[in-house]
Order: C-alpha cells, then sequence, then structure tokens
C-alpha cells in the first residue's frame, strides 16, 4: 500500500456529508448516541444500537489497534486491509494500513489515523499506520 | 406452528456444465428446472410457486416464469447471497404449510467463469445508494481477503492452524475425486494447501473454493404430492434463517450467522448435532466451514480446528462426512452461490443417490447450511434440517 498514491472517490449523500467535509480538513468524525452513550461506525442519524435519532458526531482521536487485518496477494500492488478498534470506544472500522511492512503488521498491534487522498475529489479516506 | 413435515424435497438436479459459454443465463435456469421437475416425476405445469433470488435475470421470478411459461399462483425473490436457496426451501415448506402452492420449484444459476469474472480478487460496488459502500469501497474488500480476516482473528483468538484449515481441502478432495463433473479431482495433502500461493493471508489458493459456471434446481411438494411420487421422501424438518452484520461496529468475526440459525432449526427438528449423519456446509473458503461447524454445535468456539484434522469430514473415515460430492472448493460453485449444491448433495445422501464410494450409510438425517454475502462484514445463514422418511 506504501506504493498505493490514490483511492476512489467515496459517494457522498445528505447524511454522511458532514462526515466527508471533515475528512477534508483531516478529521475523523465517529457518531456517537446521547441516549444509549456508545458510538457506532459508519455513521447513521438513527442509533443502531438503540433506535435513537440524539445522534451527533465527535472528533476520534485517531488512535486505535488492528482487530484483524489480511495482506491481498493477488492485487497488482498488495495491500492490507484491516478492521481497526478506535481507542475509548468498541467499535471497529473497515480501513487500509499504509506506509507500513506488510510482512510485520500483527493482530493487536498500536496504528495511528493517517489520511490518503482520493481519485478527482478533496474528500479524504481514513487509513492508519502503524505507531 | 411449525413447517417440521409440512413438506418434502421431490426433485433435485445439479447441471453438469461448469463452463456454459455455449448457454444464456435464462437458458440454464430453464434447464435445471426440467431437470428437478423430471428428477421429481412432475412437469412445470404442475408449479404452482417459484423461488429464485439475485442470480436471476431481469426482473427475476417475472422475467423467468415469463420465459420458462410458469402458471403461478405464488412467487417468492427473497435474496441472501449463496445462502438464498436454502431460505426457499423453507420459505416453500412455509407457503406449502398455508396453502399458497403445492409444488414449488427453486432454480439457481451463473455463469462468471463463462464472463471471465475475477470473482474473489477483484472489488465489487454493490451499489452508491448502499450505505456500507462509501465506508469499505475505498479500501478494496473482496471476497478473498475479508473471509481472511475472519481467519486470522480464528487464529489470533484460538490458535487455528493452517494446517487444520488445509484438512478441510484434504477432505473435500478425498470426496470429489469421484465425482467425474468435479472441477478437481486430484486428491491432495496438508502439505499441497499450505505450499499453495498465498491469496490472502492466511487463505492460500487451495483455501478457496472453485469459480465455476452452472445451476442446480429443487422442487418442493406438498406431502400429499411427495407420497404419490415415485422417488425416496426427503422430509423438511427444521429450518432457520438470520443475517449477521456489523453491530453497528462492533465488530466480531469469530462467529457466523450459523449460531443463530443452527439452534432455531435444531429446536424445530427436535433433533441434536449428535444425531445428524451427514453435513453439507457452505464452502467458499476453508474457514467458512470451520467457523459455520462450531456455530452449528459440532463442537465448541475455538474447537474446529481440532474437529476437522486428521480426516474427520472425509465419508468412511471421520465422525462427520461433509461435502461428499467434493463441495464449493472442488466439485462447484455456481454463480459463487454454494447453497443449492449443499442441498442438492444433501438430498442425493438421504435418498442413497450419492457416489457409492461417499454414501454414508443408512443416512437418515442431513444438515445443510449456506452463508451468503461476506463473513467478514455482512451476510444471510439459512440451516435446514432434512430426514428421510
Amino acid at each position: 500500500m506504501t506504493e498505493q498514491t490514490l483511492f476512489p472517490a467515496p459517494t457522498v449523500d445528505p447524511e454522511t456529508e458532514e462526515f466527508w467535509n471533515a475528512t477534508r480538513e483531516g478529521i475523523l468524525l465517529v457518531r456517537h448516541c446521547k441516549s444509549c452513550e456508545s458510538a457506532h461506525y459508519y455513521p447513521r442519524t438513527i442509533c443502531p444500537h438503540c433506535g435513537s435519532d440524539d445522534t451527533y458526531f465527535e472528533q476520534a482521536s485517531g488512535k486505535g489497534t488492528i482487530y484483524s487485518y489480511s495482506v491481498m496477494r493477488r492485487a497488482k500492488i498488495p495491500y492490507a486491509l484491516a478492521y481497526v478498534t478506535l481507542e475509548g470506544t468498541d467499535i471497529s472500522m473497515m480501513t487500509n494500513i499504509i506506509d507500513c511492512n506488510l510482512d510485520d503488521l500483527s493482530v493487536g498491534q498500536a496504528v495511528q489515523l493517517k489520511f490518503s487522498k482520493t481519485v478527482d475529489s478533496e474528500f479524504q479516506v481514513p487509513t492508519f499506520t502503524p505507531v | 406452528m411449525s413447517i417440521n413435515g409440512k413438506a418434502y424435497i421431490a426433485g433435485a438436479f445439479e447441471h453438469p456444465t461448469r463452463k456454459a459459454i455455449d448457454k444464456s443465463l435464462a437458458q440454464l435456469h430453464a434447464e435445471c428446472a426440467k431437470g428437478a421437475l423430471e428428477d421429481a416425476g412432475l412437469t412445470k405445469d404442475d408449479v404452482d410457486g417459484y423461488f429464485c433470488a439475485g442470480d436471476a435475470p431481469g426482473l427475476g421470478p417475472l422475467s423467468l416464469a415469463d420465459y420458462m411459461g410458469l402458471n403461478l399462483r405464488h412467487v417468492d425473490s427473497t435474496e441472501t447471497g449463496g445462502s438464498s436457496y436454502l431460505i426457499h426451501v423453507a420459505h416453500a415448506a412455509e407457503a406449502i404449510a398455508l396453502g399458497k402452492c403445492k409444488v414449488a420449484l427453486i432454480t439457481l444459476a451463473g455463469r462468471p467463469r463463462a464472463e471471465g469474472m475475477a470473482t474473489g480478487t477483484a472489488p465489487r460496488n454493490y451499489g452508491a445508494n448502499a450505505p456500507d459502500v462509501p465506508f469499505e469501497f475505498p479500501f478494496s474488500p473482496v471476497v478473498a481477503n475479508m473471509y481472511a480476516m475472519c481467519a486470522m482473528r480464528h487464529m489470533h483468538e484460538f490458535g487455528t492452524t493452517s494446517e487444520q484449515l488445509a484438512w478441510i481441502k484434504v477432505a473435500a478432495s478425498h470426496h470429489a475425486q469421484h465425482n467425474e463433473r468435479a472441477m478437481l479431482r486430484d486428491v491432495v495433502t496438508v502439505e499441497d494447501v499450505v505450499n499453495s500461493p498465498m491469496i490472502s493471508d492466511p487463505l492460500h489458493r487451495l483455501d478457496c473454493c472453485v469459480i465455476s459456471d452452472g445451476g442446480g434446481a429443487l422442487v418442493v411438494v406438498a406431502p400429499e404430492i411427495a407420497k404419490t411420487l415415485n422417488r425416496p421422501l426427503v422430509k423438511i424438518k427444521g429450518a432457520g434463517e438470520a443475517p449477521k452484520h456489523q453491530m453497528g461496529g462492533r465488530i466480531d468475526l469469530t462467529y457466523s450467522g450459523a449460531a443463530v440459525t443452527g439452534p432455531i432449526a435444531f429446536a424445530e427438528a427436535g433433533v441434536k448435532p449428535a444425531d445428524i449423519k451427514y453435513a453439507s456446509i457452505y464452502d467458499s473458503f476453508t474457514i467458512t466451514v470451520l467457523m459455520q461447524l462450531e456455530d452449528l454445535g459440532f463442537c465448541a468456539k475455538g474447537d474446529g480446528g481440532k474437529f476437522v484434522a486428521d480426516g474427520n469430514l472425509i465419508s468412511g473415515v471421520g465422525k462427520l462426512p461433509f461435502n461428499t460430492d467434493g463441495g464449493g472448493l472442488c466439485n462447484n460453485h455456481p454463480s459463487n452461490r454454494g447453497g443449492m449444491t449443499k442441498v442438492i448433495e444433501a438430498v442425493r445422501q438421504l435418498r442413497g443417490e450419492a457416489h457409492p464410494a461417499v454414501q454414508v450409510p443408512n443416512c437418515d438425517l442431513a444438515v445443510a447450511q449456506g452463508t451468503g454475502g461476506s463473513l467478514g462484514t455482512r451476510h444471510g445463514s439459512a440451516t435446514l434440517i432434512l430426514e428421510r422418511e
């Protein structure tokens, strides 16, 4: 993934526009629920845990650990797909681990948010790199 | 109300093709339908209920009822990927129990090979309106690496090894050697599997299923019709269906939806995993089998590696013969949807019509387990318990 230059641009809709706008500033927003006081991912207006619509965005610390990963070898440029558990939450998000030695990754490894640019768009996608 | 004993599988047919360059998709569906109806001793004019899923062309049941000239009073196009067809069997039994139809036809067909589809290694975009797509598609999740993440986590939590996973392929290959239509008929060893090229860590090429064209069909009928047909009676005894997903980000890759659907199906059937003589287990990858076996209760969670090792899934050798046609791992995986063929081989076993080299003696109780979609994100699980009467 070190060699990968640009990611496909995300499709932005009214529900997630705020999330994607924040990525332009290098900010990762996570949706929280006031009613059940929990976080969820990907962001929804209505909390998937409790059904409340009293939800809001909060900036994530950007720290996390690898819940699981796999290095896809059958690609022009091998890359690491991963789920990263976000610090201070019980939620994990799909992402890529970039700027790393692909043979040196492990479950439980500490990683740090590092946004990646997308094709023909100002939006960035939240990727991670080993600490 | 239960579907236990309310309907029977009277017809089953697996299309012989594995590469269908010379056939249309609708044609494959119709050939499968014809094969299953002939197997049952029925004709298309007997069919009053029709079931198909996302592999059907056009407007699904509308297009294919039109194409095949079916006169229907009940349709169902439940779509849960490769597990759809097991759910269709259960829904057919429900419809028959409610008097909505008496002869239900279920078809599956596809030609990913003829169309040159990179089934497991190219990203699939399920459409801009799918809410998960913007948060996943940019990272190139493909079928292989999503299942691989499940295997990686299973290894981390339970110490499962590549050698243990390999035993699943070894067992499938032992069965496939007897199936002249199987795509991979060579018996392989654990070493062959772990030494095959890495596709997506920790899954090797031989941990993956084949890519094939083809299809299959089933005919589910009311008891009074089943008893007039000159076929062994295969009774639908229990069924469970449920999606499993990311739970709002509380990701747990260690279990599949079978943890929900297995207990439901076993309870409805009134039997236990220990009673099962034969198991058809969806086998897109070796890890898929291992997790579903645990979740169905054939062993404790985390013990799947030990359970599948040393030939325990090989017919005539181990305690739980599985996928005796060679399964998706060796035989075929039509339309990238292996649920249909799981039911078909279970029916063969219950009828005593499996290949003699793999036929389970006195096979009177079987489970068929399907998973559709992706084990790594969201999938539909379906469990069927079938009994020879």
